[in-house]
Parts: structure tokens; C-alpha cells; sequence
């Protein structure tokens, strides 16, 4: 048998680069596009085996570090020789183009040639700690091509970039591959690209809109600029899609917004006819919309809109407010109640407006809910004529819940109206003051059945307590309830009357008993009451104590309601009258003619009172009483007659008696309770904190009671000292803003 | 409120002679307890002779004869700083006590020393952590009744002068004015009295440059800022 050994013949360095050579030149020739076969797998083996071959050769002639050497010098040769002089030589585009097909052509020569010298990669670097073929092959590019390069080709770059913007065509393909090399040559790292391209990018960008803004910001309207940034934005980030690294997109965004939108915010949201007080006067609700999509993204960029819309608001709720304002003093006073109804409706539906600009146009922010709120805030806490907006406001559910009220709605508009009301409620500082008026009112629709609608009744109080908490409505609930409650009191009164005929007072009666803490306070006067009516009294008394023993009754005259048969000439008529009314018309039951005095001594109420009834009973609309002498006002020399001349075509008239002034005792309580409710605010912080600073306890003390109202800073203090006096709390001996509890 | 008598010398039981002028009692020679008793004699004497002998107390009338004596108005506020330095409790009234209490501060025992001994006990009280005190003495000692706790608006006034008039005229004077022509307050109360001596201290005036409506001095100490604004404008 043959043994065949195959012997190794060492290869000599220069030998075996020669041969190197010829397989890298084949390569070049390649790249160049010369006419050149690929190689086969044979050439490539040949290759890959002599570099194996010189690295694994016993020392002296193991070439490793020369061949890790030799490799990059071709990479250098190549460049030098024919990379940069072809780079050289040509500029702008076609600079551009010509460094696209050297970078990927050297890409391939890299490849190629470390697939050749591989086996350095196995060994050789690990043990030497070198960087790999791979890394060597794009440093060289990078040394060599890139460094000198960079700069030239990021202008070119930057060139066609601006002309883009100028509406020209350019190849955007080409400028992704170039920009690509940025990417690539930073070797996982974005520093060449932002360093050496992307920073000087930006910074032309943003001088670029600077000049375009400069120039816009002065020809055109701000729909129309706007209507530009938008543009440009878009088309900014077009670019970035199509060419420029994603990274680039906040940055360049960035800078676009800010030469066209932050510099000139100011100047764009004032224009004076087609900024955004403009937009908002003119309800250009898209422009507005463009105006927030544009701002939206900028720190801080809503905040100047938002102002905007807050002062317009402010301005359109103003001028409903003096208009209201101007009525009521040129006009007569139901006139002007009227009006002010009018205006409550009118804020309604300004409210309803701009809730949907916040909604819509200004995607529900709430920099935009704020600013609505606090434009209501200002002037819906604005008095008109004398009536605060409380006031005001209780009048205008007063209207829409009483019978006859001037709302003549359906069902669902008056819910949706009343929804509407309690929104506003959340505007006024002065709840508290809503809601003693409301009770008031209330008081006066159950009492006198002047309610239209239970439902409706109901329905608000549940809102009211859903908005302003359970101690808002709990009295008015307890209003409500009594009457029913009344109701059934009064079957059994009835029927405690049926079982005893000899209580019987002979008249009609019914009863309304109030539960006191619920209902508003009323004065009581001791009236001396017609004997009829005394005997009324006492039977009912005689049927409460059966029921329960451990209430009082307090009487309140002032709100009862008789029915008179008057036995005129003519023919009689039925009068409903109030029971002091009744109490003094019946006093001509006994006697013809009364004089004032009389009057006044046999009834024992005050002047004002009875001045009051008699005018309703003999200077307005029916003269029941004949007035001696028939002056217009009651005065105390005057005396009385029964009219028996006295006709009405109707067969039962009401004669109403013109209601106090309810508004000054309204003011008077809350002003009491108010300062009840300070004092116990401030008991509650010093109980609790022990010893606070002026100004906390202060700003405590106010946002405790705001849900109800706005507290006096003064009347704070006020009460601060009464509670010093009376020792519940002391200045601090060294400190005097300093506030100690004393228990 | 009578005395328990010293041991070693009895009382004089002889009520003491009003001259036109003070004399000096003549000194006996005595032992040491002999000698505190025997100045203690002489306050009481002195005591004696400005009391009502039927209340036992100095009253008004007495306390205006002791002002003749001093030379002093009985509006001077050097009384005021001798109640003080007494500790008195009633307006217009020295006990026995409270007189002693005095005397035996200030080292004296005649009408004349007291009198020399004024200008001394003014300057003591003057002394800031003294007047401090001696001003809220001031308020409390013309509180006429145990339940009151403030003070009516003349009566405010003419205390204001008396006690304050000399160091701060100025304010003084405005603040007078300013409690006379107002109709937020009948009273005065100790805070606000106090308040009122922070403010003479710490505030520039007329000027109030460092006054703040936004710290906790008193509310009618606000409204007099606010008026006194009102007048420069």
C-alpha cells in the first residue's frame, strides 16, 4: 500500500500576499464593473486556504499580525488610489451619487475580503484583543472617505433638502442611502449622524421657518397661517418617513414649531381681526379647532387660548349682564323681573355654547373647562339691579316650578332646564344665600298649593343634593314630606271630627302642621282672631293633643287662607282672602263703620301691617271697603266701610295681598348663619392643628367654607377676635400671627 | 384689714395730724425688728393719712389729696405707674396692703421721699420689658367689673393719651380720631389694646410701609390703615 502524506510546504509571506493579490485585484475589478467572472467556489477555497495556511504555519512563519495588517492596507490602497480621487472630482448631486456606490461597494469589498481572511477572525483578534475584520474594513472608510468628506456632503444634503421645501422635485431615494452612511458609519452608535448631520440640519430648518414666519406672520390672516403651519408640519414629517432618520421627528418637529408657533404665538393669537378673539367672536369653530391641534403639542402653547377664550366668555357674560342691568333701570320693575328671568335663560344657553367649544374644539382639556369655569365665576356672581344672582336664580325655579309659572315647557324641557339651573349653581359662591331664597319660595308654592308639579319638585332637590351634598336639601326634603304628611293629618282630623260633632267649630278647617327646623321662619303676631276663628283653633289643639302630647303648636296666621261668602247687593261673592284679611273684614260683620284706631286696637297688629291690608281691601283692584276719605293710601285718620255696592262679574275673586320683601330677612339669616358657620369652621381647624398661623388658619378656614361661600376675609377676622374675647383661642406670646386653642 | 401688732412696739392709737407741710417722724433708736416694725409704722401712718378711716382703704377723694401732695394731676400717669408698682386691683382704691406693697418697693416712707421717688419708678416702668407689662396693667386696671372684658371708646382714648401720649403722639393722636369718628366698635378689648402698642412699636409712621392687611393684627387696626391711607390720598 501507498502512504500518502500530504506535507505542508510552508508559504513564504511575500509568496503567499501575491497570491492574495491577485484575488483581491479580481475583486476590484469587480466593484469597478469591469468585465470580470465571480468567483467560483474553487478560487474562493484556494483563497480562504492560503490565509489559513500562513496563520497556522510554525513560527517564524506564522503571518498572522502581517496579514491582520496587510488586510487593512488594501483596504487603504484602494481608497487612496481610486475611492477619493473619484469623489474628489465631483460635487453636489453627483458627489452624492458617486459616494452611494463607493460606500456600497466597499461594503462589498468588506464582505468579501474578511470572508477571505477569516480565519483571523477565529483566533487571531480574540488573543491579541484587535478589533474584527468587519470593523477594520469600515474604520478604513470612515478614517479616509467620511472624515474628509462629511461636511461637503451634509451641505449638499441640506441643499436639496431646501429645495424640496421650495416645491421642487428631488430624489429622495438618494438622499436615504446617503443618510444611511451617517447611520452605518457610526457602528451602533447615532453620534456621526447627529453630530455631523442632523444637528446642522436642524439649525438650517429652523432658520429656514424663521424667514418664512417672519414673512407669513405679516401678510397673512391667522386662519390662513395656521393653515400653513399645518402644512409644514406635515410635510416635515413626510420628509422624516422618506429620508431622514425617525429620530429626527421630535427634534425637527420641535424646532418647526417653534420658529412658526412659539415665537410668533402672541403675534398669531392677538391678530387683531382674524386672531383668536376673532375666531371665537366669529364662531369659526374649524379654525379653533386647527388653533388647539396646533397648540396642543407645544409646552405650555394652550395656555394663551385658553386665556383667550376665558376672557371672551367672560365679555360675552358681562354684556348679558349689563344689558340685563340697563332693563331693569330704564324700564318699570315687572319689567325688569322679567328681564332678569330672561337673562338667567340667556347665560343658560351662553353656557351651553361654550361647553361645546370646550368639548369639541378643545377636545375636552381641561385648561378649557377651567377656563369656562372661571369666566362664569366672574360674572355670574354679579349683581343686576339690587338681586344678587342667588336671588335670581331662585326666582327663575320659582317661575318654572310654580302653576302658571311663565315657562309654559314640555316635561322633558323643564328637567333639562332644571338640570341646567343646578349646573350654574356650582358658579355662584353664595349657595348658601340660593338656597335660603329657594326655601323660601318653596315654602310659598307648598303652602299656598301654587306647586305645579310634584315630579319636578322632586326631581330638583335629588340634583341639588347630587351637587351640593345631603345638608343642602335636607330641610327642603323636609318640607315636602311635611305635606304629605299634612295630608293625612288632615283625613284624620276629619274623621277625629266625624266621631265628635260637638267639637265641630261649624266652619271649614284644614290644618297644615310644619315641622319648625324645616320651614323658613316666620312671625307670628297675636292677632286678636275673630271668635270663629278662636273656636277653629281650639278644636284643632283639642284634636292634636290625641295624637301626641309633647309638641307645641305655634300658630301662623300670616300664611292661612280664608274663603268669605260676601253678601253684596247685587249678588254675593265668594272672596279668598288672606286670614288677617278675613280677621279684619269680619270685624264689619258687627259694626258698620270702623276707623283706623278702631281697627287697629280691636285686631292689635302694627301699623305697617294693617296699613298693608287695608290698602288690599280698599284701594286696589277690589274695593270691598269703602275709604273714608278715597285717597289712594291708608293713613291713620281714615275710616271704613263695608262696600255693599260692591260687584264683580266673576262669582269667586281672589284679593292677593302684595308679599313683603322677603329679600332683606333672607340676607339678614344667612348673614347670622354665615357667621355661625365661621366660627364653627374655625373652631374645628384650631381643635384639631392646636396652634396655625393667621394666614393658613385664614386659607383653611375658606376652602372649608367654600362649598357654601365665599367668606369675608374680614368678617373671618372679625370673628377670629369675638373668639379670642370669649377665650376659645389666644395669640401666641412670642409670635402674634401665631394662633393657639385653648380648651 | 387690721394688722397684727408688732411685739416689741404698740401701735400709736393717736390718729396722725395733717400739717401743711411733711415732717419727718422723729427716728427712736431701736433694735433691728424694732426698726422694720417702726418703718412699717410709718407706712401705715402715712397710709392713715390719706385713708377714709371708715372703709380702711385710700379712696378717690384720698388718692386726689395724695396727688396735691405729689404735685402730680391725678390724670399724670405716674399714679397709674404707682398702682402698678403696687399691683392694685381697683381703679381709684389703694388697700393697706397694695400701699405697703409700694412704699417698701421703692424705699420709702414719707410723702416727700414718695414724691422724690416718681421720676425714678417712671424711668423703671419705661423700660421696654417693663411697660410691656405695666400697658396691660393699664387696660385691666380700668376695668370696671369682674364679667367686663373691654373697655368703651373714651374711656379708650383718654388712657391711650395718658399711657402712650408721650413716646408715640403721632399715632396717638391719629388713632384718637380715627376711634371717634368710627362706628365698627363701641369696645375696646385686650387684644386690640395690645395690638395697638405692637403697632406703635413695630409700624412706621405716618407712613405704615411695613404693614400688611395680610397678617393677623387686629381688624380695627386694618380699618385705621385703611382710613389713614385714604386721608394721604
Amino acid at each position: 500500500s501507498l502512504s500518502f502524506k500530504m506535507e505542508r510546504k510552508t508559504i513564504d509571506l511575500d509568496q503567499g500576499w501575491d497570491y492574495m493579490q491577485t484575488g483581491i485585484t479580481k475583486l476590484k475589478r469587480i466593484l469597478e464593473g469591469l468585465p470580470e467572472p465571480q468567483f467560483d467556489s474553487e478560487q474562493y477555497m484556494m483563497l480562504y486556504t492560503t490565509i489559513y495556511n500562513m496563520c497556522t504555519q510554525k513560527p517564524p512563519h506564522d503571518y498572522s499580525q502581517q496579514l491582520y495588517d496587510k488586510y487593512r492596507e488594501a483596504f487603504e490602497e484602494y481608497i487612496h488610489s481610486t475611492v477619493l480621487p473619484a469623489l474628489r472630482e465631483k460635487h453636489d448631486e453627483y458627489m452624492l451619487r458617486e459616494l452611494v456606490k463607493r460606500w456600497s461597494n466597499h461594503k462589498v469589498m468588506v464582505r468579501w475580503l474578511s470572508r477571505f481572511f477569516y480565519y483571523l477572525d477565529r483566533y487571531f483578534i480574540a488573543r491579541r484583543s484587535l478589533p474584527p475584520l468587519n470593523e477594520v474594513g469600515l474604520t478604513c472608510f470612515r478614517d479616509l472617505v467620511y472624515n474628509e468628506l462629511h461636511s461637503k456632503v451634509k451641505d449638499a444634503v441640506i441643499a436639496l433638502v431646501d429645495k424640496e421645501r421650495e416645491g421642487e422635485q428631488i430624489d429622495r431615494a438618494l438622499l436615504k442611502n446617503v443618510l444611511d452612511i451617517y447611520v452605518e458609519i457610526g457602528m451602533g452608535q447615532m453620534e456621526r449622524y447627529e453630530e455631523d448631520f442632523e444637528s446642522f440640519m436642524l439649525l438650517d430648518s429652523a432658520s429656514y421657518y424663521s424667514r418664512k414666519a417672519s414673512s407669513w406672520i405679516q401678510e397673512d390672516s391667522c386662519p390662513d397661517y395656521m393653515l400653513k403651519s399645518e402644512e409644514c408640519l406635515k410635510k416635515e414629517r413626510e420628509r422624516v418617513a422618506h429620508y431622514l432618520h425617525s429620530s429626527s421627528e421630535p427634534k425637527l418637529v420641535e424646532k418647526v414649531q417653534h420658529e412658526l408657533l412659539v415665537v410668533y404665538a402672541n403675534q398669531l393669537l392677538e391678530k387683531e381681526h382674524s386672531g383668536c378673539r376673532a375666531l371665537l367672536r366669529d364662531d369659526k369653530v374649524d379654525d379653533l379647532s386647527r388653533m388647539y391641534r396646533l397648540y396642543h403639542k407645544i409646552v405650555k402653547g394652550l395656555e394663551p387660548v385658553a386665556n383667550i377664550f376665558k376672557q371672551h366668555v367672560t365679555a360675552e357674560g358681562n354684556a348679558l349682564v349689563q344689558q340685563a342691568e340697563d332693563t331693569a333701570t330704564n324700564h318699570a320693575a315687572n319689567t325688569a323681573s322679567v328681564q332678569e328671568q330672561v337673562l338667567i335663560r340667556k347665560v343658560i344657553e351662553l353656557h351651553d355654547k361654550y361647553m361645546v367649544y370646550v368639548v369639541e374644539c378643545f377636545q375636552n382639556h381641561t385648561l378649557f373647562h377651567k377656563a369656562l369655569k372661571e369666566a362664569f365665576e366672574i360674572f355670574c356672581n354679579k349683581t343686576v339691579a339690587g338681586s344678587s344672582s342667588a336671588e335670581l336664580l331662585a326666582t327663575f325655579c320659582d317661575n318654572i316650578l310654580k302653576k302658571g309659572g311663565s315657562e309654559k315647557l314640555s316635561d322633558e324641557a323643564i328637567e333639562d332646564t332644571l338640570e341646567k339651573v343646578v349646573k350654574l349653581l356650582a358658579y355662584i359662591s353664595d349657595k348658601d344665600l340660593f338656597a335660603e331664597f329657594y326655601r323660601k319660595k318653596l315654602a310659598r308654592r307648598l303652602l299656598f298649593d301654587r306647586s305645579a308639579n310634584d315630579d319636578h319638585e322632586r326631581s330638583i332637590l335629588t340634583k341639588l343634593k347630587q351637587q351640593c351634598g345631603g345638608q343642602f336639601t335636607s330641610k327642603m326634603e323636609g318640607m315636602v314630606t311635611d305635606l304629605t304628611l299634612a295630608r293625612e293629618n288632615q283625613n284624620s282630623f276629619e274623621e277625629y271630627l266625624g266621631n265628635n260633632p260637638a267639637a265641630n267649630p261649624g266652619i271649614d278647617l284644614t290644618v297644615t302642621v310644619l315641622t319648625t327646623g324645616f320651614w323658613p321662619s316666620y312671625k307670628s303676631f297675636d292677632i286678636n282672631l275673630p271668635a270663629e276663628m278662636v273656636k277653629c283653633v281650639e278644636v284643632f289643639k283639642g284634636f292634636y293633643e290625641t295624637k301626641t302630647k309633647h309638641r307645641k303648636l305655634t300658630w301662623i296666621y300670616s300664611l292661612g287662607t280664608c274663603h268669605l261668602n260676601g253678601k253684596f247687593d247685587t249678588k254675593p261673592i265668594e272672596l279668598v282672602v288672606s286670614t288677617y284679611q278675613a280677621a279684619v273684614l269680619l270685624l264689619f260683620n258687627t259694626t258698620d263703620k270702623l276707623s283706623y284706631t278702631d281697627i287697629l286696637t280691636q285686631l292689635n297688629l302694627s301699623h305697617e301691617d294693617l296699613v298693608r291690608l287695608l290698602h288690599s281691601l280698599s284701594c286696589a283692584r277690589y274695593k270691598i271697603l269703602l275709604k273714608e276719605p278715597s285717597t289712594k293710601t291708608v293713613s291713620q285718620s281714615d275710616s271704613f266701610e263695608f262696600n255693599s255696592k260692591f260687584t264683580d262679574r266673576m262669582r269667586r275673586i281672589k284679593i292677593p295681598l302684595p308679599p313683603v320683601d322677603e329679600r332683606k330677612k333672607v340676607v339678614e339669616d344667612v348673614d347670622k348663619d354665615r357667621r355661625y358657620a365661621i366660627d364653627a369652621a374655625i373652631v374645628r381647624i384650631m381643635k384639631s392643628r392646636k396652634v396655625l398661623g393667621h394666614q393658613q388658619l385664614v386659607s383653611e378656614c375658606v376652602e372649608q367654607l367654600s362649598r357654601m361661600f365665599k367668606p369675608d376675609i374680614k368678617a373671618i377676622k372679625k370673628r377670629m377676635e369675638d373668639l379670642i374675647t370669649r377665650d376659645y383661642l389666644e395669640r401666641d406670646k412670642e409670635n402674634p400671627n401665631m394662633f393657639r386653642y385653648l380648651a | 384689714m387690721p394688722r397684727t401688732a408688732s411685739k416689741t412696739t404698740k401701735k400709736r392709737s393717736k390718729p396722725y395730724t395733717v400739717t401743711s407741710s411733711d415732717t419727718d417722724p422723729v427716728p427712736s433708736a431701736s433694735s433691728k425688728t424694732k426698726k422694720s416694725a417702726k418703718e412699717n409704722d410709718e407706712k401705715y401712718k402715712l397710709f392713715n393719712k390719706y385713708a377714709n378711716t371708715s372703709s380702711g382703704v385710700i379712696d378717690p377723694e384720698g388718692i386726689e389729696k395724695l396727688c396735691s401732695k405729689l404735685k402730680v394731676s391725678h390724670t399724670d400717669i405716674k399714679i397709674l405707674m404707682l398702682a402698678w408698682k403696687m399691683k392694685s386691683e381697683r381703679q381709684g382704691y389703694f388697700t393697706k396692703a397694695e400701699w405697703r406693697r409700694a412704699l417698701k418697693a421703692l424705699k420709702v416712707d414719707t410723702t416727700k421721699k414718695l414724691k422724690k421717688a416718681l421720676p425714678e419708678l417712671e424711668k423703671e416702668v419705661r423700660k421696654p420689658l417693663n411697660f410691656a407689662d405695666f400697658y396691660a396693667y393699664a387696660f385691666r386696671y380700668c376695668l370696671t367689673d369682674e364679667r367686663q372684658n373691654c373697655i368703651d371708646i373714651e374711656t379708650i382714648c383718654q388712657l391711650l393719651d395718658m399711657v402712650l401720649g408721650s413716646t408715640f403722639r403721632d399715632q396717638v393722636d391719629h388713632f384718637v380720631d380715627y376711634l371717634k369718628i368710627q362706628n365698627d366698635y363701641k369696645v375696646i378689648t385686650m387684644d386690640q389694646w395690645m395690638g395697638f402698642y405692637r403697632f406703635c412699636n413695630e409700624i412706621s409712621f405716618p407712613d405704615m410701609t411695613n404693614y400688611s392687611l395680610e397678617l393677623a393684627w387686629p381688624l380695627i387696626l386694618d380699618n385705621f390703615f385703611e382710613w389713614m391711607r385714604e386721608k394721604q390720598a
